[in-house]
This record gives structure tokens, sequence and C-alpha cells, in this order.
């Protein structure tokens, strides 16, 4: 791996002919987790020719278009439907889908149930920002209850999805929570996801100020950042606490971390003794 | 089928979802992503079985067809040739992805097993009621390909057809067919392999650097890449540019708009095929396509039988409508006949051709039952 720092890794990483400025407002903690994915990958020292980044709809789905990989810009929700195709048939290739909230838990819900169930070797980042940034601001499916948005102008009055215990539950390989505040961390889930052999999800909390900050008063992008710093805590740290403590926190960390192969592992080991002559 | 082949030899007695299988693999397709459905889970069931036995072989059965059709425009991208296969409820759920097909264009063929509808309808019975859905079922003004078989031998033939077409103009591709030809068992032909022609998609020659991914070429195809094969590019399903990042400038909208049009229309005496029975001075006509072009052709010989100069347009290709065909047979004919177990779609088609120059006459039939042969032969000596 050659060593390369800030602008280098964004001269090489970043595509030359795409048509910036990006999408992402300033504030905006998308461009981070961009960044830490081209860390990711350089710190893996994987070629550019054997990552697919998959992407859904969203704000989250435009960070596709700005890395120099293979890259798909898939519809809203089913990015994993794409990925799972692209990771069976090319089983090398290392296959990084990057969702929204309501991309991956609403519309894809099941997608995203469904891929950590068969654990399909693939690595979903999940870029939670609890609302529709792109579409104007609607409550999604991880919108906190009582927070506002513009479809609850009274209030959430359901309950939020936990992104990390669907996804345990679902039998993920690796499940980890970061956040854009602690980005040395979520270098290394990001890096752990991708050399994990199954499924990994990374949800990583990042903050819509334009969309969910300023209708529910947080005044700048600043007090989001410090409400990361503030609220989210290491798992270990979580654990400790009383459970009246434990409501105002959000865990942070690796929550499972499995080593079983991916299914397109066992589908070609399989095939293989099939062909055999069996 | 309109495409003559030599000689014949190995013969096995199959059902029509067992010759679509057949037909993908000979055509090259390595891939399977779908969901089960009545009528059509034959199809699945068997490539369950089949791809795992050849190299690089792969098959996954999804959450739902939404997903089936994705993880198929996958393995696509990723160089497969890749089809699934659904019924009447599956193909509205797979309209999404198609539109994702035709705008990224991504070559897969999808199989519809029509059953009767709307809605969960009649599963078990045969119905041609997805035809226009099949034209214009997902949303935004698009081109595609649409393709019917009529008898088990040409649900092998038209398989390996559907596949050609898909990777020849980088298009989805559906086959239509509908509940009796595909639970039919009848023998049929498999062809050796110098006797049908397989087309892989055009890749790319030149160094990764000077391709763009949509650039305008002479036939308006632009050649594919595999994901993984050096050259790396952006899909997208919004409206992209020619090196594939969105646009919303109307001068390139507009030039891949119309270059996802043109590229199938210019070629459309390669992408119509239709077989016609007894048209030389035929002065009534039967246009059908599927399980009733079979009624319909023993009807047109019952009607010769009784001294009628009865013919049969037998459309392999639905859409784009073989206008040309159509046109010829009218010059001569008086009258044409259009049977279909829906109430009217593919006589849409033909009376817009027709634009009340000749009489046409429609036989429409919605319980779930086949037109019969006395049914047509009814209305061809009534005439």
């Amino acid at each position: 791996m050659v060593d390369m720092k800030g602008t280098q890794l964004i001269h090489e990483y970043l595509r030359h002919n795409k048509k910036f400025p990006h999408v992402f407002c300033a504030g905006c903690g998308h461009g981070i987790v961009l960044g830490s994915l081209i860390r990711a990958i350089h710190g893996l020292g994987l070629k550019k020719d054997e990552v697919c980044v998959v992407a859904g709809i969203g704000c989250s789905g435009r960070l596709a278009a700005y890395v120099d990989f293979n890259t798909v810009h898939t519809t809203h929700g089913r990015a994993l439907t794409f990925a799972t195709g692209i990771k069976m048939a090319k089983p090398g290739m290392h296959v990084i889908v990057v969702m929204g909230d309501g991309d991956s838990m609403a519309i894809g819900g099941n997608h995203l149930i469904h891929a950590a169930r068969r654990n399909i070797g693939v690595t979903a980042l999940i870029l939670n920002n609890n609302i529709y940034g792109m579409t104007g601001g609607q409550c999604s499916p991880t919108t906190p209850s009582g927070s506002f948005s513009m479809t609850t102008p009274l209030g959430q009055m359901e309950q939020s999805f936990d992104c990390v215990e669907l996804c345990t539950a679902a039998k993920a390989n690796y499940v980890a929570r970061g956040t854009v505040f602690h980005v040395k961390k979520l270098d290394k889930m990001i890096m752990e996801g991708i050399s994990n052999p199954g499924f990994g999800v990374v949800e990583i909390l990042t903050p819509c100020h334009t969309q969910y900050g300023r209708k529910n008063k947080y005044k700048t992008p600043v007090d989001m950042y410090k409400m990361l710093k503030k609220d989210v805590i290491d798992i270990e740290r979580y654990n400790k606490l009383s459970e009246a403590d434990k409501a105002a926190k959000t865990p942070a960390g690796v929550f499972v971390q499995k080593d079983e192969s991916g299914l397109e592992e066992k589908f070609y080991e399989m095939a293989a003794r099939c062909q055999g002559g069996v | 089928m309109a495409r003559p082949r030599k000689k014949r030899n190995k013969e096995i007695f199959a059902l029509g979802n067992e010759a679509v299988v057949e037909g993908a693999l000979l055509a090259g397709c390595t891939f399977y992503g779908g969901y089960p459905i009545t009528p059509s889970s034959e199809i699945m069931e068997i490539m369950a079985q089949r791809l795992p036995l050849i190299p690089n072989g792969s098959f996954i059965q999804m959450e739902d067809e939404i997903a089936g059709l994705g993880s198929v425009i996958g393995a696509s991208l990723a160089g497969r040739k890749a089809m699934t296969a659904t019924s009447g409820p599956g193909f509205s759920l797979m309209q999404e992805h198609l539109g994702y097909g035709c705008i990224t264009e991504t070559p897969l063929v999808i199989v519809n097993v029509m059953r009767g509808g709307p809605s969960t309808g009649l599963p078990t019975s045969p119905a041609q009621g997805d035809v226009q859905q099949a034209r214009w079922g997902t949303h935004g003004d698009h081109s595609i390909i649409v393709l019917s078989a009529s008898n088990v031998q040409e649900c092998l033939d038209n398989t390996i057809e559907a596949f050609n077409l898909a990777e020849k103009y980088r298009t989805p591709v559906i086959l239509l067919i509908d509940e009796i030809t595909a639970h039919t068992r009848e023998k049929i032909i498999i062809p050796n392999p110098d006797e049908y022609e397989v087309f892989n998609r055009i890749v790319p020659t030149m160094p990764p650097e000077w391709y763009k991914p949509y650039e305008e070429t002479v036939r308006g195809v632009p050649p594919m890449p595999a994901i993984g094969s050096g050259y790396r590019f952006h899909v997208t399903g919004l409206t992209h540019d020619t090196n594939g990042f969105p646009t919303s400038r109307p001068d390139e909208v507009r030039e891949l708009n119309e270059r996802l049009f043109r590229k199938i229309d210019q070629f459309l005496h390669d992408v119509q095929l239709v077989d016609e029975v007894d048209t030389e001075d035929a002065e009534i006509v039967v246009i059908a396509y599927g399980t009733v072009a079979r009624s319909a052709e023993l009807a047109v010989k019952q009607a010769r039988d009784l001294g009628v100069k009865a013919g049969l347009l037998k459309l392999s290709t639905l859409f784009p409508y073989p206008r040309k065909a159509t046109e010829r047979i009218m010059a001569k004919a008086n009258t044409l006949v259009v049977p279909e177990m829906n109430m009217g779609q593919i006589s849409r088609e033909v009376k817009r051709v027709n634009n009340g120059q000749v009489s046409v006459r429609t036989i429409n039939k919605v319980d779930g039952q086949i037109i019969t042969p006395a049914e047509i032969l009814k209305v061809l000596t009534r005439v």
C-alpha cells in the first residue's frame, strides 16, 4: 500500500471526469463517510477494478457517482438485490452497498433482512440521518418518536427501527454502528465489514441539518455533531449504564462479528462438487 | 419461427417451461434469479438443478420478484447472460426494474407465463392479458422487445432468440407464453450447436481511458464491458450523458432517449419475426400468437378444406408490432380476424395499422379457457 494522505487520496480515488460539485449540503456527514470509505479501501489495498460500489436512491445514493470504482446507482431500496446478483456472478468482487435509512429500512426493509439472512458476502453501509433528505424532509423509519418532519408536523407517533438489532436478529455476519464524528473508528469498521466473508452492516449516524436539524432544535450543523459526541457512546460504556441512563444514549461499536462464509462461497463450493461428477 | 434450420437431432419430450430452460442454456444463460410463481415455477425449479452443473452457472431464489429482477440486472452488468421467469402478479412487481433495464441498456430476458387476471386472478388458467403491460407496463416512454411462443418447440427457439435480441440490442426482452403452452408436454428437437446462432454482447476493445459508456455508435448500441473487466464506469437509472453521469441538459436527455428508440427501430426487419401460413392468396387472414395461434392454424386448414381462402399470420414478435407484415397481408386480404384470450390487446395494434382499410373482426375470451379451432372456424366461414 502506497502511503497517501488527504488530497492525494482525493486525486487517486475520486473521478476526474465527473461533473462536480457534489450534491451534499454544507455540514452534511455524507462526505465524511465518502472519505472514510476511500481510506478503508485504500487501507485494505484493494484494486479499483475489484471494488463495486452499489448505491440506492437519496442523498446517499449519489455517493457512488464520485468514486472511481465500478459503480451502480440503482433503484430506491433495491440496491442490495443488484449487489446480490453482482456478487453471485463475480464472487471475487468486493461489493459495497451504500444506502440511506429510508432506502434500506422502509422501501428496502425486506431486501435488507433477507440479504442478512442469506449472508451474501457484500458490505452494506447504512447512512442513517433519521430523515428523507433529498425528498424534502419527510419522516423515515428511524425518525425518533416525538421528533418533527414534513410528514410528522405534530411529532412522530410511531416507534423507530434500531438498525443494529434488526440486522443482528436477521443473522448478519458483521454488525457495527459508527458515526461521522468518530471517524477513526468508522474507518476501522468499514475495513472490518469489507474484510468479513459474509454480510456486513455498518450503520453510520450522519446528521442532516438541512432537513432534520432545523426542525428539531439543532440550530447549526455543529450542534448536531455535538449531539453525536455527547449521546453516542461506546458499547462497553453503554452496557455499564443504568437502565434510566441508557434511554438517552446510543451505543456504538461492533455488535456482531462472525466468520461464517458468504452465500456465494457456499454456492460455488457446492457447484464445484456437483461438477466434479458426484 | 422464421429462421430455418438444416437437420434435426436429439428429441426430447418436454413441458413448455422445460423447453424455455433448454433454450436459455443453449443461448448461454448462466444466471437465474427469481421468485416462484404458478404457472412458471418449473422454469425456476429446473434452473435450480441445472445451473450448478455448468461452469460459472449460478442460481438464486430471491425474496420477491422485484429482488429477482434486481439480481438479474446485477448479474448481467457483471457480464452474465441472465434471466428470470414469472407470471402476472410477479410481472407487475418487476415493472420498476424493467424500466431500469431499459435506461441502463442491460441485456436480460424475462419469461412471463401468462395466467388469468387481474390481480391473483386464475393462477392455473391461461390468458393473454399481459400483452399491453409488457409493452407499456414500466413508467416512462421506452422501447422494448416482446416475443411470444405458441408451442413447446417455439418456447425453446424463441428463448434463444430472446437472448440474442437482448444481447444484440442491449435491452430487456420479454417472452410471453401462456399457461397452456407452459404446461403442454410434447416432442421437441434440441438443435445442434451449428444449427442455431448465439449472439454475445459487444464488449469494448479500446483502452479503458478512451471508453465512453453511452457513446453513439453506428448501430446505436454502445459496447458493454462487464463489471470488473477494467472498464470502470457509472451505471445509473437517472437520465445520463455519454459518460454515464446524471444530466438534465435537454440536448443530452434528448440524445439518450432518442437513441434508446432508434437502436431498435432501425433494425425492425431483424426484430419482427412472423410466420405465414397459406397467406399468398388468402382473402381472410387470422392474426394470432401464443396458444391461440395453434387453434388458428387448424381452423385455417379446416376452412381451406371448406373452400374458404383463409390464411394465418402468426406473430412471434408482438412488439415492436410487425406493421410491415400486417400491411403485406392487407394488400390482398379483405378481412382480418384477431382471436385473443383478452378483450382486445393485439387487435388494438392491428386496427391501428389497418386504419379502417379492411374489416377487422375480433374473437375475445376471458373465461380462463382456450379459444378453440371451432370458434375461429365459425368466424372464418361466416364472413
